[in-house]
């Protein structure tokens, strides 16, 4: 009994979207505090609405799909086949997979390894005679990609990493889903889900690979952003637009004691000695009036 | 207190390949109640056999490491203010791992 209170009493607010349950998870797109419900609920429709207004597959096409045995794809593969009867998009799902014959990620080679593995994907697909082929990358590996590829220069990689749909020009044509999905979320869904938790096969550990170190840079990114308000306080930039903001041109500007007590220091002087600020006001504040 | 560890996404790996440790943690001298800060600082001395940088980072989990309590998300709890309670179940999932 006491467990139960114990339990409903951490979190005190309710769902942002239902207004009746405890909320499970924080989303990373929307910072919502949502339940278990509506996650899956909000979750599934996002994917569904990013396969329609993208016109990803048309009816009676092949898809084959990418399967891994990870998080990613497993879950695609759960939630397309879950959507393709709920929506009756017409598809035939094939499930794909490569045996790279490796055991750990645990080399350099990590992303040669990954190139070799997705030919192997289009020689599978054309041997299925799919249409399509979809693969679970998500938003967090699309901005780690974005990420490498400004880092190796591969300009013309940046220029289509970020399609939704890629190689139409070619035989199959890849598309992505889970573009718009948060890696959380995704690792998350079937955590919420015992069964499906069970048949993700091993889960393996990037370790010193290029993509690892990309990915944990944006997770630190993510974790700044998220830290922004607090931030404020030590980053000049927003000293300065916070002066400019509240009618204050000079705060945290000139040799005063620091950007943070600007502000009150400014006001000190203003109540103290009419001719400072005199001073302050005479002073050009860029090209900004006052 | 009586708590149950799980660990997920690949972290088992540098706990002996266990997933689910049941443990028995002490309250630290003169703290009337264990948050996850502390919980985090037990479990890296504790639990953690291998490559702890792969699990804490600073004094919090590396970024990417999903936390639950009690099957909700500790980022609506308080993150390392979450207070913890005897029977609680905490899971640590990495999302740092391939697809």
């Amino acid at each position: 009994m006491e467990k139960g209170e114990a339990k409903s009493k951490k979190p005190a607010r309710l769902c942002c979207i239902c207004n009746e349950r405890r909320p499970v998870l924080k989303r990373p797109k929307t910072l919502q505090q949502i339940c278990r419900e509506c996650f899956y609920e909000v979750f599934e429709e996002e994917i569904h609405q990013a396969i329609v207004k993208n016109r990803l597959f048309k009816s009676g096409e092949r898809v084959a799909i990418g399967a891994s045995g990870g998080k990613d794809s497993t879950v695609l593969a759960y939630v397309l086949s879950e959507l393709n009867r709920r929506h009756s998009y017409g598809l035939d799902l094939f499930l794909l997979s490569i045996d790279e014959g490796i055991t750990g990620y645990r080399d350099d080679s990590l992303e040669t390894v990954k190139r070799n593995e997705l030919q192997a994907l289009d020689r599978g697909a054309a041997l299925l005679k799919v249409d399509k082929l979809v693969t679970g990358h998500n938003a967090d590996d699309i901005a780690e990609t974005v990420l490498l590829n400004i880092l190796r220069g591969d300009i013309a990689r940046l220029s289509r990493c970020t399609s939704i749909t890629t190689g139409e020009d070619g035989p199959i044509p890849r598309c992505k889903p889970f573009k718009y999905t948060y890696e959380k979320e995704i690792v998350i869904y079937p955590f919420l889900f015992q069964n499906l938790n069970e048949s993700i096969a091993a889960y393996t550990l990037l370790i010193n690979t290029y993509r690892g170190f990309a990915r944990e840079f944006i997770k630190d990114l993510e974790r700044l952003s998220q830290m922004r308000e607090d931030l404020s306080k030590w980053c000049k930039a927003c000293v300065l637009l916070e002066g400019l903001n509240r009618g204050l041109p000079k705060m945290g500007i000139g040799r005063a004691r620091g950007g943070v007590n600007g502000g009150v220091d400014h006001k000190k002087k203003e109540t103290k000695a009419g001719s400072t600020v005199k001073s302050l006001e005479s002073k050009q504040c860029g090209s900004l009036d006052f | 207190m009586q708590l149950t560890l799980e660990f997920g996404g690949g972290l088992e790996l540098l706990c002996d390949s266990e997933k689910i440790h049941k443990v028995n943690v002490d309250l630290p001298n003169g703290v009337e109640e264990l948050t996850m800060k502390d919980l985090l600082s037990w479990v890296r001395t504790n639990v953690i056999k291998e490559r702890p940088e792969m699990f804490i980072k600073g004094d919090t989990v590396r970024p990417g490491v999903l936390v639950l309590v009690n099957d909700c998300d500790w980022e609506l709890s308080g993150q390392l203010e979450t207070t913890i309670e005897d029977k609680d179940v905490i899971v640590f999932i990495s999302t740092l791992h391939g697809g």
